[in-house]
C-alpha cells in the first residue's frame, strides 16, 4: 500500500455517509476513513490480523467513496493494492479458501461456466440445503439468473446505413453466458447507430474479477491477453456493456504499470462503457415510443469507478414516453458488488433489501441498470420480500427495443423461480 | 486486573458483543476526529443504540471512576473527540433515527448520531429544512452540532444551533436521563449545555426546531484581484443595511485547492472571491439583489455571476463547502485555525496573517464566514517534514493572538477542545476560568465528562480521574455550592 496514497485522506468522513458498510453498521472501521486507517497501520508494520483482513473484505470495491471524497484519495488504488496484500498475508479458514477457490477456478472461465448453468438451475431447488452448508452457496443458487437459449455472436456485424465508427465488443464471462441478449441487444444498437462491431470470438476474461480480488499475478496475465484480442482485431476503441469490466479495463495502464511496453499498448485502446459512447458519438436512430416507466440503478462500477451517471439517463430519456424514475439513496451499492454476494452474503443481502425497498418505492414497471449482477440481486431481494416481481433489463435492451420499436411488454426478464 | 478491565468486562451485561470494541487494530481506527494531529487510542470504544444503554455505561463509569468520551461522526476540529487510553469512548454512529416530525409544530425529534443533512432530507419534501448548515453536514451528527454549537455559511442569518435546538434529552455524567427545554423556567441549563463540547453529559435526544424553505433565493458569485476588494464589498453590504443569508470568502490558495478539488469553474484569474447569498420574499430578494450587484461592481468586483438553477448553485457552493478538504489536494497536512474578529477589523487581521506567512514560512489558504467575521485560516505544512508540524502549530497560534489582539476570540463554531484549551487564559482571567468550571462541577463533579477538554489544566473538582482532589475553596469558602 502506497503511504503517499494514504496520506492524502485528510479524515474529514465526508465519505462515510455514501459508504454502504457505514451506512449497515456504523462503525469506523467499516467506513472508508477507517480502512484507510487500517491500512496506515499495516504500513507502520501491525501485521494483517484476521481483524484487519474481516474490515477489508467487507468492502464491496463500489468505490462510493472516492466519488464522495473531496482530498481525491484514491482508494480505489489503495483497495487493490490492499487486496493483494491481504490475499499473500492472511491466512484464511479452510471454509474460505475452498469458496474462494471455487469461485476464482469458474468464473473467468466461460466453458467452466456453461458447464455450470444445469447444477445452478437445479440447485434453486436445493437452496435451503446448500444455504445450511454455507450461505455462499445459498447465495449463489439465490442469484442463479434464468438460463436462455445461446447466442452465437457473428465475428463482425456490420454497420446499418452510414457507418460512423468501428468499435470492438468485449462480450465478459458472465454476460456471455447467462445474459447473451444483452450482448445481442447491444450489437443491434451499435450496428443501427451507425457502427462497425468486431466481436473477437474465443475472448477471454477480462481480469476484473481477479483485480478486485487482490489477486494480482492472474490480473495481469487476463489483462495482456485482452489488449493482444483487441489489437488482433485491428480496432482501437473497445465498447464495454459491463460496467464491472469495463471499470478495471479502463485502469490496465495502471495495472500493467511495471511493464512499461504493455502499458504503452494498454494506453492505445481506449475502453469505454456502452452509453459513455453512444453520447460521445452522438445518436441519430430513430427511436419509437416506448411507453414504460423505468427505474434507472447506478452500478457501482459505472457510476462510481467510471464517473458514468448522466449518459444513460440521458440516453433513457430521449426515448419518447419513456418515464424515467430516479431511486432514492442511488449512490449506495446494492450489495452485488462482482464477488461480494458470494463472499459476504450476509452483508450482501442487507444492502439488497435496503436497495429493494427503494426500488419499490419509484412504483416503476422496469429496473434497468448496466450490470446484471446489481439487477439480479435487487430482483432476488424484492422476491424475499415476498413483493412479488419486477422485470429487470439492461440499458442496452431497453434502447434495442425502442429502436426496434418492439413493444414494452416484450422488454425484460423475470427470474426462472417465477417463471 | 486494572480498573478499566474491570469496567469493560462488566459491559457485555448491557451491550451485544459487537457493540463492545477491545481489539487494538480496531480501536486504533478511533484515534482521532477531524483533527489528526492529536491522536490517542481508546481504552475501549462502546457503540450503544440507546439512551438507556448509553445512561447504564455512564453509570459504570461514575462507579470505577473511569472517564469518558462522546464521540460523535468524529469530523470535529478542535480533538473534541480525542479519546482517553484510560476511558471509554461513547460512539453515537448507531444512533440514528428520527424519531418524530412534527410539520405543524415546526420540530423534528431525532437521535444524536442523526446527521445535520438527514434532517433536512427528511422534511424538504415539506418545505422545510433544519437552518444551521456546517460545511460537514452531510456527514457531523447532530449531537457533536450541540456539544460544538456548530454554524454554518447561513448562520449569519439565521443563527448558530443555539438557535435552533429546543429540547434534549440527556445522560448526566452520574448516568441519570434528564431532560432540558427551552420552556423551563429559570437558569437557562439547555443554552449552557449547547457548545459544553461532551463535558456536561451525552445528548441522547434532540429537539430541533424546522425552517420554511424560503419562497426566492439568489446566489451571487463575485470575483475580485485580491481579498482587499473582497472585503470593502462585505463591509458596504453590511453597511448598507442588508442581511444576506450568508456571504463567504475564499481567498487565492484556498480557490486554487477547491478547482483542483471539484472543479468550480470559479473566474480566471480572482485573487478573491465571494459568495453572497440573498433569501426571503420575491421581492425583497430582487431589491437586496440590485443593491448587492452595484456594491460589488463598485468595489472592484471584475466578475458577478448570477446563479439561475438549483444546480448553479449547488456549483457555486460545491467549491466553497469542499473547500477544507480540497486543501489536502494541494498539502499533504494543514490545520484549519478558527477564530473570530470585529468585521471592521478584516483587512488589519488579513494583512496580520500575510504578515505570519512570511515570518514562518508557511502558506496560509484563507476561508472564512466574512459576514459575521469568522476566519477559517488553513495553515499546510508537511507532516512528514520533523517539527513542522509544530511550526505550523506556532503559526496557528500566532494567528489566534492577532484575532485576541483585535478584539476576537479563539472559536467561531469549532470549539476549543484540546487544541485551544491553552490558549483559553489569553481570552479569560483566572476568575473567569474559575466561574466557568464551577459550573462544571455542578454537572460533573468527578470530572469523567471529557475530561482534559476545554480547560487549560486539570484543577478544581478533580480532572485526574477516580482521584478527588477534595472540596474546592471556593466551596469551601462558602462562596460556592456544590450541587
Ligand atoms: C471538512 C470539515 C468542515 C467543517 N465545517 C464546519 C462548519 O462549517 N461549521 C462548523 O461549525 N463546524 C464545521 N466542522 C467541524 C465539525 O464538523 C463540527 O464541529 C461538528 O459539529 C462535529 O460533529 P461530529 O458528529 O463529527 O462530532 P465529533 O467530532 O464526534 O465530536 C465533537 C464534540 O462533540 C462531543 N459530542 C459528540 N456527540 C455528542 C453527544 N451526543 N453529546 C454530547 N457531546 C457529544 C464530542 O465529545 C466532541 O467534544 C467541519 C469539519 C470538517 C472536517
Ligand atoms: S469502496 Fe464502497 S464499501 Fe469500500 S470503503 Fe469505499 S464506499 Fe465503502
Ligand atoms: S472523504 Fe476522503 S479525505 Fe475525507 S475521510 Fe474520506 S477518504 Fe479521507
Amino acid at each position: 500500500m502506497d503511504p503517499e496514497l494514504i496520506k492524502d485522506c485528510v479524515h474529514c468522513g465526508f465519505c462515510l455517509p455514501t459508504c454502504p458498510t457505514y451506512v449497515l453498521w456504523g462503525e469506523e472501521m467499516d467506513s472508508p476513513r477507517g480502512r484507510i486507517q487500517l491500512m496506515d497501520q499495516h504500513v507502520h508494520g501491525t501485521p494483517v490480523t484476521d481483524e484487519m483482513a474481516g474490515h477489508l473484505d467487507a468492502c464491496l470495491g463500489c468505490m462510493a467513496c472516492v466519488t464522495a471524497c473531496p482530498s481525491g484519495v484514491r482508494y480505489d488504488r489503495l483497495i487493490e493494492q490492499t487486496r493483494a496484500v491481504v490475499e499473500r498475508e492472511h491466512t484464511r479458514t479452510p471454509d474460505e479458501r475452498a469458496v474462494r477457490a471455487m469461485v476464482f477456478a469458474l468464473f473467468p472461465y466461460r466453458r467452466r461456466l456453461r458447464a455450470m448453468r444445469l447444477p445452478m438451475a437445479m440447485s434453486k431447488r436445493l437452496r435451503p440445503l446448500l444455504e445450511r452448508v454455507n450461505p455462499t452457496l445459498g447465495a449463489m443458487a439465490e442469484l442463479a439468473p434464468p438460463v436462455p437459449g445461446h447466442v452465437r455472436l457473428p465475428p463482425v456485424v456490420r454497420a446499418r446505413r452510414r457507418r460512423r465508427a468501428t468499435v470492438g465488443l468485449l462480450t465478459g464471462c458472465v454476460q456471455a453466458e447467462f445474459f447473451p441478449q444483452v450482448n445481442a441487444a447491444t450489437v443491434r444498437v451499435l450496428a443501427l447507430e451507425g457502427c462497425d462491431v468486431v466481436i473477437p470470438p474465443r475472448q477471454g476474461c477480462c481480469g476484473a474479477l481477479s483485480l478486485h480480488s487482490g489477486r494480482e499475478a492472474e490480473a495481469k496475465r487476463f489483462a495482456k491477453r485482452t489488449i493482444a484480442t483487441f489489437e488482433r482485431a485491428g480496432v482501437d476503441t473497445v465498447v464495454v456493456n459491463a460496467a464491472g469490466c469495463g471499470s478495471s479495463m479502463k485502469d490496465y495502464a495502471e495495472v500493467l504499470k511495471d511493464d512499461p511496453g504493455w502499458s504503452a499498448r494498454a494506453e492505445a485502446l481506449r475502453f469505454l462503457d456502452l452509453a459513455e459512447f453512444l453520447v460521445e458519438l452522438g445518436t441519430v436512430a430513430e427511436r419509437h415510443p416506448l411507453p414504460i416507466s423505468v427505474a434507472y440503478h447506478d452500478a457501482c462500477h459505472l457510476a462510481h469507478a467510471q464517473g458514468v451517471r448522466a449518459q444513460p439517463r440521458e440516453l433513457l430519456r430521449g426515448i419518447p414516453e419513456l418515464d424515467l424514475r430516479e431511486i432514492a439513496e442511488s449512490a449506495i451499492c446494492c450489495g452485488s458488488a462482482g464477488t461480494y454476494n458470494l463472499f459476504q452474503p450476509q452483508a450482501a443481502r442487507e444492502l439488497g433489501d435496503r436497495k429493494a425497498e427503494r426500488v419499490l418505492a419509484t412504483h416503476a414497471d422496469l429496473l434497468v441498470s448496466a450490470n446484471p449482477g446489481c439487477t439480479m440481486q435487487i430482483a432476488a431481494a424484492i422476491r424475499r420480500a415476498g413483493k412479488g416481481e419486477i422485470r429487470v433489463a439492461h440499458t442496452a435492451e431497453v434502447l434495442d427495443a425502442s429502436l426496434r420499436g418492439l413493444s414494452p411488454q416484450a422488454l425484460g426478464w423475470v427470474s426462472e423461480d417465477a417463471r | 486486573m486494572s480498573t478499566l478491565q474491570r469496567l469493560t468486562e462488566r459491559l457485555g451485561d448491557i451491550l451485544d458483543q459487537d457493540s463492545v470494541i477491545t481489539d487494538p487494530v480496531r480501536l486504533r481506527t478511533y484515534d482521532c476526529d477531524g483533527l489528526t494531529y492529536h491522536r490517542a487510542t481508546p481504552g475501549v470504544v462502546v457503540l450503544p443504540e440507546s439512551a438507556e444503554q448509553i445512561a447504564a455505561v455512564v453509570r459504570l463509569c461514575d462507579e470505577y471512576g473511569v472517564p469518558f468520551v462522546a464521540r460523535g461522526s468524529g469530523t470535529g476540529l478542535s480533538g473534541g473527540a480525542l479519546p482517553r487510553t484510560d476511558g471509554v469512548l461513547i460512539v453515537t454512529s448507531r444512533m440514528r433515527r428520527i424519531l418524530e416530525i412534527d410539520i405543524p409544530n415546526r420540530r423534528a425529534v431525532v437521535e444524536p448520531g442523526v446527521t445535520n443533512l438527514a434532517i433536512t432530507e427528511a422534511v424538504r419534501d415539506q418545505g422545510y429544512y433544519y437552518a444551521p448548515d456546517p460545511s460537514s453536514q452531510q456527514i457531523c451528527s447532530i449531537g457533536g452540532n450541540v456539544a460544538e454549537n456548530s454554524g454554518g455559511a447561513h448562520c449569519l442569518k439565521y443563527g448558530f444551533t443555539v438557535n435552533h435546538v429546543v429540547g434534549i434529552e440527556l445522560v448526566t455524567p452520574q448516568g441519570e436521563i434528564v431532560e432540558l427545554s427551552d420552556r423551563d423556567p429559570g437558569y437557562d441549563l439547555l443554552g449552557a449545555f449547547i457548545g459544553s463540547e461532551g463535558t456536561l453529559g451525552i445528548a441522547t435526544k434532540i429537539t430541533v426546531r424546522l425552517s420554511r424553505t424560503p419562497e426566492a433565493v439568489t446566489t451571487v458569485l463575485a470575483a475580485f484581484t485580491g481579498i482587499e476588494g473582497g472585503g470593502r464589498a462585505v463591509s458596504a453590504i453590511i453597511g448598507a443595511g442588508i442581511v444576506p443569508a450568508a456571504i463567504e470568502m475564499m481567498d487565492a490558495l484556498a480557490i486554487e485547492a477547491a478547482e483542483a478539488a471539484v472543479h468550480c469553474g470559479y473566474p480566471e484569474g480572482a485573487g478573491a472571491v465571494l459568495v453572497v447569498e440573498l433569501d426571503g420574499p420575491h421581492a425583497e430578494v430582487d431589491h437586496q439583489f440590485a443593491a448587492v450587484e452595484r456594491i460589488c461592481r463598485e468595489t472592484g468586483a471584475f466578475e458577478i455571476r448570477v446563479a439561475a438553477s438549483a444546480e448553479e448553485r449547488a456549483a457555486i457552493w460545491k467549491g466553497r463547502k469542499s473547500a477544507f478538504a480540497a486543501v489536502g489536494r494541494i498539502s499533504p497536512a494543514y490545520i484549519v485555525q478558527d477564530g473570530v474578529v470585529p468585521r471592521t477589523a478584516l483587512p488589519e487581521v488579513l494583512a496580520g496573517i500575510d504578515r505570519l506567512q512570511e515570518e514562518f514560512g508557511i502558506r496560509v489558504a484563507n476561508v472564512f464566514h466574512a459576514g459575521d467575521g469568522n476566519l477559517h485560516p488553513l495553515v499546510l505544512f508537511d507532516d512528514s517534514v520533523p517539527g513542522q508540524g509544530e511550526h505550523a502549530e506556532a503559526a496557528s497560534g500566532r494567528i489566534l493572538d492577532l484575532c485576541i489582539e483585535h478584539g476576537g476570540s479563539i472559536t467561531g463554531e469549532h470549539g476549543v477542545g484540546v487544541d485551544k484549551s491553552r490558549y483559553m487564559p489569553r481570552m479569560f482571567s483566572e476568575e473567569d476560568l474559575d466561574t466557568m468550571q464551577l459550573v462544571r462541577c455542578a454537572f460533573d463533579p468527578k470530572g469523567l465528562s471529557n475530561p482534559g477538554k476545554v480547560f487549560p489544566t486539570p484543577r478544581l473538582c478533580g480532572e485526574v480521574p477516580g482521584v478527588r482532589k477534595g472540596v474546592h475553596p471556593l466551596v469551601e469558602s462558602g462562596m460556592a455550592e456544590q450541587f
